[in-house]
């Protein structure tokens, strides 16, 4: 028991949470103009816009596995401009995980954002430009410090569902050793080849790291409605 | 002076009616805006604070604020601002809160000094009562030096004590400050109190302008006292009949006569008022 987790290889892990880190802070960037937009605005553009939004929520991996696939891959003009241009290849490899999983983790950066944008009383945002601040001061100054909860789920919950990824990420990705292969792809080939043992040893460091994630999520935010008073 | 004309269509809780102020106002003055909810009085504080769209025009000595559609940047106006609900900087402190609006810290401490907020000035928001908040929100407006005041029914969550307090506390920094003030109340003693000049606003429009006395003494005529109620039972005591009116907090019960009890109606308004040559007052 001991020699099999001597010898237990750690690169999907390190490769699950090296995806996932990246992603969590491209998305972090690339959603909070669109959160805030979505919860400011009274545009009829927002209906669409959210929909769009949340429709990694419900399409099948595969099916958005399959257009990334086709979009970055040669076949396609973006996939060709990638390659022409800057000589980058985007699918079966990281950089094209990167960009698949932003696709599929953007509605849980940008939903629990958004939420905690229009949770906040609008008055203290209008006292806030009264004052001739900025709307980006305002942003950074005033709204995400008093939505800590929503800024907090939106991390931590998108950081953990990239680390749970797996159809997107066998599409795009492939399987290749230190380079696609994520935790989650690792368990899938080893359960195909009948290897329990380390199935069950990558399966349950999975489950304790997902659950030691959330329980901090719920913690902090309990003591965060605490200490406002919610 | 303040030049405002402006119009804006408003969709309100009785169907769509146009909000139409043409109003000049005064360096330095103290003008309450009254009028029912729904009359278009909060939505014209908005405007002037650059919060809201609207067309016409707003001139404040020689800065324009608006002119037809062009409107200048609420962060321009240089204007304080008092909430219903505070609306105060929940992750500042108290001097945070003042020092975001302008980092001057002289004139934090002397508002602060003005108000008797000194000691509670590293206290959360979200540890200060009602009319402690209320008072900081007051602090922070005038942090911008304005050249407007704007207060939206600043003190209509608080207890009638502390609105006295408030009330002073509001007149000693616009006049120590000397600035325009402009402030949405209900309260006709706190009007009364306060303001210089009321501005009575009903379905968008100005319908009295005046002195507080001129615009709410609603006694005409010889009356001495004179109030107005709501009629909510008529009794049969013997052989009379009693009226019990709700005026204001209280009920009081009126004789009246029998036509009288036919022709009034329960739920309906009713004026109580009678002549009285040497009126008692019991404190």
């Amino acid at each position: 028991m001991f020699e099999i987790l001597a010898n237990l290889e750690f690169t999907p892990f390190i490769l699950s949470f090296k995806l996932s880190l990246i992603t969590t802070i491209i998305l972090f960037f690339i959603s909070l103009p669109l959160a805030w937009y979505l919860s400011q605005t009274r545009s009829k553009f927002k209906a669409p816009l959210e929909a769009l939004t949340a429709l990694p929520l419900v399409l099948p991996p595969s099916v958005l596995g399959f257009y990334i696939l086709w979009a970055l891959s040669y076949n396609s003009p973006i996939g060709a401009f990638f390659e022409e241009q800057f000589g980058i290849k985007l699918v079966f490899n990281f950089t094209g995980l990167v960009v698949a999983s932003c696709f599929y983790s953007l509605p849980f950066m940008v939903q629990p954002l958004q939420g905690g944008f229009e949770s906040i009383n609008k008055n203290m945002l209008e006292a806030s430009y009264i004052s001739g601040k900025s709307k980006l001061i305002t942003l950074f100054r005033v709204a995400l410090p008093n939505m800590k909860p929503a800024l907090m789920t939106a991390l931590i919950v998108t950081f953990a569902h990239t680390v749970g990824e797996f159809g997107v990420v066998l599409m795009v990705g492939g399987s290749i050793p230190g380079e696609t292969k994520v935790a989650s792809v690792a368990i899938y080939e080893m359960v195909e080849i009948m290897d329990y043992t380390h199935a069950h040893i990558y399966s349950a460091i999975m489950v304790v790291l997902s659950f030691l994630t959330l329980l901090g999520v719920y913690i902090f935010n309990g003591k965060q409605n605490k200490k406002f008073g919610i | 002076m303040i030049e405002i004309d402006i119009n804006k269509k408003l969709h309100g809780s009785d169907g769509a009616m146009d909000l139409r102020v043409h109003l000049s106002i005064a360096e330095g003055d103290f003008v309450a805006l009254a009028g029912k909810s729904g009359s278009g009085k909060t939505t014209l504080l908005r405007i002037l604070a650059g919060l809201e769209e609207a067309e016409g025009s707003i001139k404040i000595a020689d800065q324009i604020w608006l002119s037809g559609k062009e409107s200048l940047a609420v962060q321009k106006r240089r204007i304080g601002f008092v909430f219903q609900d505070y609306a105060l900087f929940e992750n500042m402190s108290v001097m945070q809160n003042l020092l975001f609006v302008c980092n001057n810290k002289t004139l934090a401490h002397k508002l602060l000094e003005l108000t008797e907020l000194s000691e509670l000035q590293n206290r959360m928001p979200n540890t200060l009562s009602g009319g402690q908040k209320q008072r900081v929100s007051l602090c922070r407006a005038m942090m911008n030096e304005p050249r407007l005041l704007l207060m939206d029914e600043p003190l209509s969550a608080l207890d009638p004590t502390m609105r006295t307090k408030l009330q002073n506390e509001i007149l000693l920094l616009h006049k120590e400050f000397g600035t325009t003030t402009i402030m949405v109340s209900h309260d006709p003693s706190e009007i009364y109190r306060l303001a210089q000049r009321v501005v009575m606003l009903n379905k968008g429009e100005i319908i009295k302008d005046g002195t507080p006395k001129e615009v709410l003494l609603q006694t005409s005529g010889s009356q001495k006292f004179s109030f107005e109620g709501e009629l909510l039972d008529i009794a049969k005591v013997d052989l009379i009949f009693v009226a019990i009116i709700s005026i204001g907090q209280q009920l009081v019960e009126v004789v009246i006569s029998k036509e009288e009890a036919q022709n009034l109606k329960i739920g309906q308004v009713v004026r109580v008022s009678t002549k009285a040559f040497s009126p008692m007052i019991h404190a």
